[in-house]
């Protein structure tokens, strides 16, 4: 019995979401290995060997899985699974892209986003944007699972000494083919792994507002997110959106400036540690969930903000 | 083109739900209804294939319980040729829904199929994935952006860390994520005329497959509750507080 974790990385880093995987594999299971497939990725094989628990890493370098196709790593997958009990990946967009897919040829009913491992067969998972835990069991014997990572600690990634073993298997499908790719450049945290995010939304009226935020990001060291109504106007891309369709978030810190706090919004905040609300109106659903609140107008309070934090 | 769109019927997402009392599964009890509403996307981006001329039929299809006949009738009125429902009385799970969707595949064999990214009740985020698997297709995920030529789709996908745009070979899955398009809303002539638009219903036990779930549910219950907060007169006030109280910057 040993479970497998899909490391995430982009060929160059191995992404932080990949350590909280490794803690929900490490309540399945004691022998953790970790697979990292990608092209010209062997520094990541080499960070992925340093986190602590695992006791194998296989590397499989080809360019089949540069950019993570699923159809690719997929097949890739199900045909190393035969050694595993456990496969886990992140509920990232690209887990959730190949691990179902993983799961149908396996003929398995993957586990979505699961928020805590009451033993290796029963998971909790938020259902209905958040607004109930589903306790489930599985009869599978191998279990596909996508990791919700908000809630699960961050295992170390600087003391293990994993063996990194390097496999040949190559899975061309050949029915898709990678065009291009345009992923933001920032100096700012990644939102899943921001220990503070300051949110804006349809109240900032347009994108230059969002600079009013920026400010206090600069200062706190924050990642900067938004509603989706923020993002379907334009003001930011599609990568901002925190929510029950977007990325799910539970930063130290949670400021959401004029984002009046409909469900789906919640469902991808309302982990947060402390939540901080700053909006005109007092009847505003966020107000709810948030810790403090500050009821005036953003415009205002924005920039005082700044100017004394 | 022949185009498949699966649907779903799900609560409404304006809907709060709420455990029963003996915790026992979701109070669906009285509760709107709709179609989900990345389905309604789905829609909408086959009937603007057609009506560009890239398409000839669309056709739509759900598998669930007589009530879903509903939805399949919306998707007509939405511009749907159409309509199958795979009728089932029991909760089935996304591999289940995967293999009678192939049947489906195979007995209409379509050139494009389109569905949700996800269910907003389930939010398991995995049909579409398990019946390209199954079917052997290539998937394009999370689409806000897609185009038809030459035996191919190109697709610009949203992923985590901005866009991503893939070319699959037909047929393939598309799966919708919010930005694809802006659904219409019925009008009431094509709500009408929906209701002559031929809908097919077969049982699902007649297509012999294995759907039993491999999924218990044990216990549905509520999330932890967030103490309540309070409401702070001022900026200082505020900074006081996360400084002092929650210690969350310093
Ligand atoms: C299938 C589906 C999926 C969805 N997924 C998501 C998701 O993942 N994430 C998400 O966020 N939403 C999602 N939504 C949308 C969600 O239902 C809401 O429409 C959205 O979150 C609203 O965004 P908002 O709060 O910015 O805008 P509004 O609801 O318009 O709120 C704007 C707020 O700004 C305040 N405001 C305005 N001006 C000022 C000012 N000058 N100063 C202070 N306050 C001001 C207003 O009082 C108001 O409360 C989804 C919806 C559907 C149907
Ligand atoms: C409390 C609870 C917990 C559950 N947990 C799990 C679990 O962990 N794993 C699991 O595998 N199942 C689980 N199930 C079963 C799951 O909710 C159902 O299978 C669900 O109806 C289908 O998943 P989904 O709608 O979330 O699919 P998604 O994969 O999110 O749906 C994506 C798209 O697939 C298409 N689609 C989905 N259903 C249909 C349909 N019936 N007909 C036509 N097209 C459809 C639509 O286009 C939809 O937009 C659970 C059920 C309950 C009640």
């Amino acid at each position: 019995m040993t479970a497998l974790v899909i490391s995430e990385h982009n060929n160059d880093e191995l992404k932080p979401v990949t350590l909280n995987t490794v803690t929900a594999a490490k309540q399945l299971d004691e022998d953790v290995h970790v697979l990292v497939a990608g092209k010209d990725c062997a520094s990541v094989a080499e960070a992925s060997s340093k986190i602590e628990g695992v006791t194998k890493v296989l590397l499989i370098d080809s360019e089949e899985y540069e950019h993570f196709l699923a159809e690719n790593i997929a097949t890739l997958v199900a045909k190393i699974a035969a050694e595993y009990n456990f496969i886990l990946a992140p509920t990232t967009t690209s887990g959730k892209n190949f691990m179902p897919r993983v799961a149908a040829l396996l003929d398995v009913s993957q586990i979505s986003d699961i928020c805590a491992v009451e033993s290796p067969d029963t998971f909790q998972r938020p259902i209905y944007a958040g607004n109930c835990i589903a306790t489930v069991k599985t009869t599978d014997e191998k279990k596909v699972i996508t990791v919700r990572t908000t809630a699960f600690d961050a295992t170390s990634a600087e003391t293990g000494s994993a063996d990194i073993v390097t496999m040949e298997e190559v899975h061309d499908s050949g029915i898709s083919e990678f065009i291009k790719e345009e992923i933001a450049q920032s100096d700012r945290p990644e939102l899943t792994a921001a220990d503070v995010i300051i949110s804006g939304g349809r109240g900032m009226q347009n994108g230059e507002n969002f600079s009013l935020l920026e400010g206090i990001a600069d200062k706190l060291g924050a990642a900067i997110g938004a509603s989706r109504a923020a993002v379907d106007s334009g003001f930011v891309p599609n990568d901002y959106q925190v929510g029950q369709t977007g990325k799910i978030v539970a930063p130290n810190l949670y400021i959401a400036v004029g984002i009046s706090g409909a469900i789906q919004h919640l469902a991808g905040m309302k982990d947060s540690k402390v939540i901080v609300a700053i909006n005109k109106d007092e009847d505003a659903p966020i107000f709810q969930v948030a810790d403090y609140g500050l009821v005036g107008d953003l415009f205002d309070v924005v920039p005082e903000l700044e100017g004394k934090i | 083109m022949k185009i498949l769109i699966p649907i779903k019927r799900v609560v409404d997402y304006n809907v709060k739900v709420r455990p029963m009392s003996d915790e026992s599964g979701v109070d669906l009890n009285n509760v709107k209804m709709a179609i989900n509403p990345f389905c309604e996307i789905a829609v909408e981006e086959a009937v603007r294939l057609k009506e560009a001329g890239a398409a000839e039929e669309i056709i739509s299809v759900t598998i669930g319980t007589s009530a879903s006949q509903e939805q399949l009738r919306t998707s007509l009125a939405l511009g749907a040729d159409r309509a199958i429902l795979v009728e089932s009385d029991t909760e089935l799970e996304p591999l289940g829904i995967a293999k009678l969707l192939k049947a489906v595949v195979e007995k209409e064999s379509p050139d494009l199929i389109i569905m949700g990214k996800q269910a907003i009740d389930g939010d398991n985020n995995q049909t579409g994935q398990k019946l390209a698997a199954l079917l052997g297709y290539p998937q394009a995920t999370f689409a806000s952006d897609l185009s038809i030529a030459d035996g191919k789709a190109v697709v610009t996908r949203e992923v985590d860390g901005g866009l991503q745009t893939v070319s699959v070979n037909l047929p393939a899955i598309v799966t919708t994520d919010l930005r694809l398009n802006e659904p219409r809303y019925a009008s009431l002539p094509n709500i009408m005329k929906a209701k002559s638009k031929p809908l097919d219903v077969m049982p699902a036990s007649d297509f012999g497959l294995d759907i039993a779930p491999r999924i218990s549910t044990l216990k549905v219950s509520l999330p932890p509750e967030r103490e309540a907060g309070v409401i702070v007169e001022s900026v200082d006030e505020l900074i006081d507080k996360l400084k002092n109280e929650a210690k969350v910057i310093s």
